[in-house]
């Protein structure tokens, strides 16, 4: 099997500046990710779920070539990832659309960075538009736009400059559950059609069953790989839905047993570390959460 | 289908409400509303010498001050005086946009650079322009040069402040999602960092354009011989009093439509953010 990504035992740790106020400045290094390993095939759906805090948009960010591991190599197409390039597209939670510019406009951004000249510009943000389902909106402006809206010219900005490889970090969270429904049966419509490789990153277990053709369960802080959860569906996009399937509850209750304890161990690491941030509190609650 | 047809009569309501009747009506409202005040304060003006509530001879009633107005319009003077101020402080507002927004952009854009120099603008901001003023007329003379070097000075902090801040508060997601699709450094600032800056921008260059009339005013009653500051003072002086208010006059006119034509340009430029203060 020839993988689209391969990420080879990835480590990432940071340096944190820690300060307390009265003590002095701490650098003490938190480590991210650990050992992450993972291939992803051409064309594939792939869904990395897990807890709050567990490295996930750290390991997005390394895939997009915005940062780079402390050890180990992620390839593409067999070749380490340098950088950032347009061979791989992002779309974020908060839509990150630039609101001096038309929607139109805004798809035509990663274009015009591909060098491409104004009138095919126009053309294929054109197109990329009507595929998200936003054919008259051209010539608004994100903030004249919804929600779902200003995630789904996103979507079309990331798409139109054609990457090999789409990278999805939470980019429904934000929504009303009602929109997001739409969008993720939309998005899988666009994968069908387009038949790209995504990577998708939630930590909304519905999501990540119904959308993934494999699920990868992230462990709490240092993130690690605990396990890879097949979801065996053919095509989502049929006319029933299959959320109410019984083999989908199945999966569905297996990636949350995986997940329960992560949840648990990363709502104790946010409680130590807003204790450490306020010691005023400390001696009584941490006495109580050892205890607990 | 009761409740159809009371939704509807409540549309058809609310509809006539801003019909063309309804809104000619709006529009006047608005317009008293702008106006009213004003008038009653031109009307306390004229009123108050007249029935001798205020010495007629220190604040003479409008009408007076609105003759010597049109006195000095006839005779030239006004138009000097305007000359002079205005191609003093636009002398000065150019040439601090031409130097201080490139240069509050270089700032903001190396971190370091500002590191270094932020202890120093503050001092700087800080000192009031007018404290300056007789080191300007020291070295630079009672000409041209010191009042255009001081409207220069007085428009060139909040510009920069302005510029600077408006640069180092760019969204950093916009800078990531910019990165993640292999934008140069080059592009990227020009695509990204300056676009998104420019409303933090205007709001120096409001504050800067205020300022450059505000301490053109007080050096020109320091030392000049022209400009409408003289005249004011001048007019104090020689105690042609109502030529003195006529001077006050023009220079709040100039103040208020420089203002006006700069909202207007900024809603121009950030057309894409004005529903967010509406």
């Amino acid at each position: 099997m020839t993988a689209k990504i391969s990420i080879q035992h990835v480590y990432k740790s940071f340096r944190v500046q820690r300060n307390l106020g009265h003590l002095k400045e701490e650098f003490h290094p938190i480590s991210a990710l650990q050992d992450i390993h993972l291939d992803v095939r051409q064309g594939e759906f792939m869904v990395i779920v897990g807890p709050s805090g567990c490295g996930k948009s750290t390991l997005l960010d390394l895939l997009a070539g915005l940062s780079k591991p402390s050890s180990g190599r992620i390839l593409l197409d067999g070749k380490p990832i340098e950088g950032p390039n347009l061979d791989r597209g992002i779309v974020f939670q908060q839509y990150a659309l630039f609101p001096w510019k038309t929607a139109l406009a805004n798809v035509e951004f990663g274009l015009e960075a591909k060098g491409i000249g104004r009138r095919q510009r126009r053309k294929i943000a054109k197109e990329f538009l009507e595929l998200v389902g936003l054919a008259g909106f051209e010539n608004r402006y994100p903030h004249e736009l919804s929600g779902g809206m200003r995630q789904r010219v996103a979507i079309a900005r990331s798409l139109a400059y054609d990457p090999d490889v789409l990278l999805m970090d939470e980019p429904f969270a934000a929504l009303d559950a009602q929109t997001r429904e739409t969008l993720q049966s939309e998005l899988l419509r666009i994968w069908e059609a387009t038949g790209k490789t995504v990577i998708f990153i939630t930590h909304g277990i519905d999501e990540a069953v119904y959308l993934g053709q494999r699920v990868a369960v992230m462990t709490s802080r240092p993130g690690r790989i605990k396990r890879i959860v097949d979801i065996p569906f053919a095509s989502r996009s049929g006319e029933e839905d299959f959320r109410s399937d019984s083999a989908f509850v199945k999966l569905r209750h297996e990636v949350w047993d995986l997940l329960k304890d992560e949840v648990s161990k990363a709502q104790e690491q946010e409680k130590s570390n807003s204790l450490e941030a306020f010691p005023g509190g400390r001696s009584p609650l941490k006495g109580a959460v050892a205890d607990g | 289908m009761a409740d159809g047809g009371v939704g509807r009569t409540l549309v058809l309501r609310e509809k006539s409400g801003f019909g063309p009747p309804g809104r000619l009506l709006a529009r006047l409202g608005k317009l008293l509303k702008n106006t009213v005040v004003i008038a009653a304060f031109l009307a306390l003006w004229e009123i108050a010498p007249r029935a001798g509530l205020v010495d007629g001879t220190f604040l003479p009633p409008l009408s007076e001050v609105a003759e010597a107005w049109w006195r000095l319009l006839l005779s030239g003077d006004l138009a000097d005086h305007a000359l002079a101020s205005l191609s003093r402080s636009a002398g000065g507002f150019f040439l601090a946009i031409a130097v201080s927004i490139p240069l509050g952009l270089a700032i903001g854009w190396w971190k370091p650079v500002s590191e270094y120099l932020n202890p120093m603008l503050e001092l700087l901001r800080n000192t009031a322009a007018l404290a300056i003023l007789p080191v300007f007329i020291l070295l630079l003379g009672l000409g041209e040069t010191s009042k255009v070097a001081i409207v220069f000075y007085a428009c060139f902090f909040p510009l920069l402040i302005n510029t600077i801040s408006g640069v180092r508060n760019v969204d950093p997601l916009l800078i990531k999602s910019a990165r993640s699709m292999g934008l140069s450094s080059v592009r990227l600032f020009r695509k990204v960092m300056i676009p998104a800056s420019i409303p933090t921008i205007f709001v120096g260059i409001r504050q800067a354009a205020a300022s450059s009339i505000l301490v053109l005013v007080a050096a020109e009653m320091v030392g000049a011989k022209s400009g409408l500051g003289y005249l004011i003072q001048y007019a104090q002086f020689s105690f042609l009093i109502p030529d003195m208010y006529a001077g006050i006059i023009t220079i709040s006119a100039i103040g208020l439509i420089a203002n006006y034509a700069l909202v207007a340009l900024e809603r121009r430029l950030t057309g894409w953010k004005q529903t967010y203060n509406e």
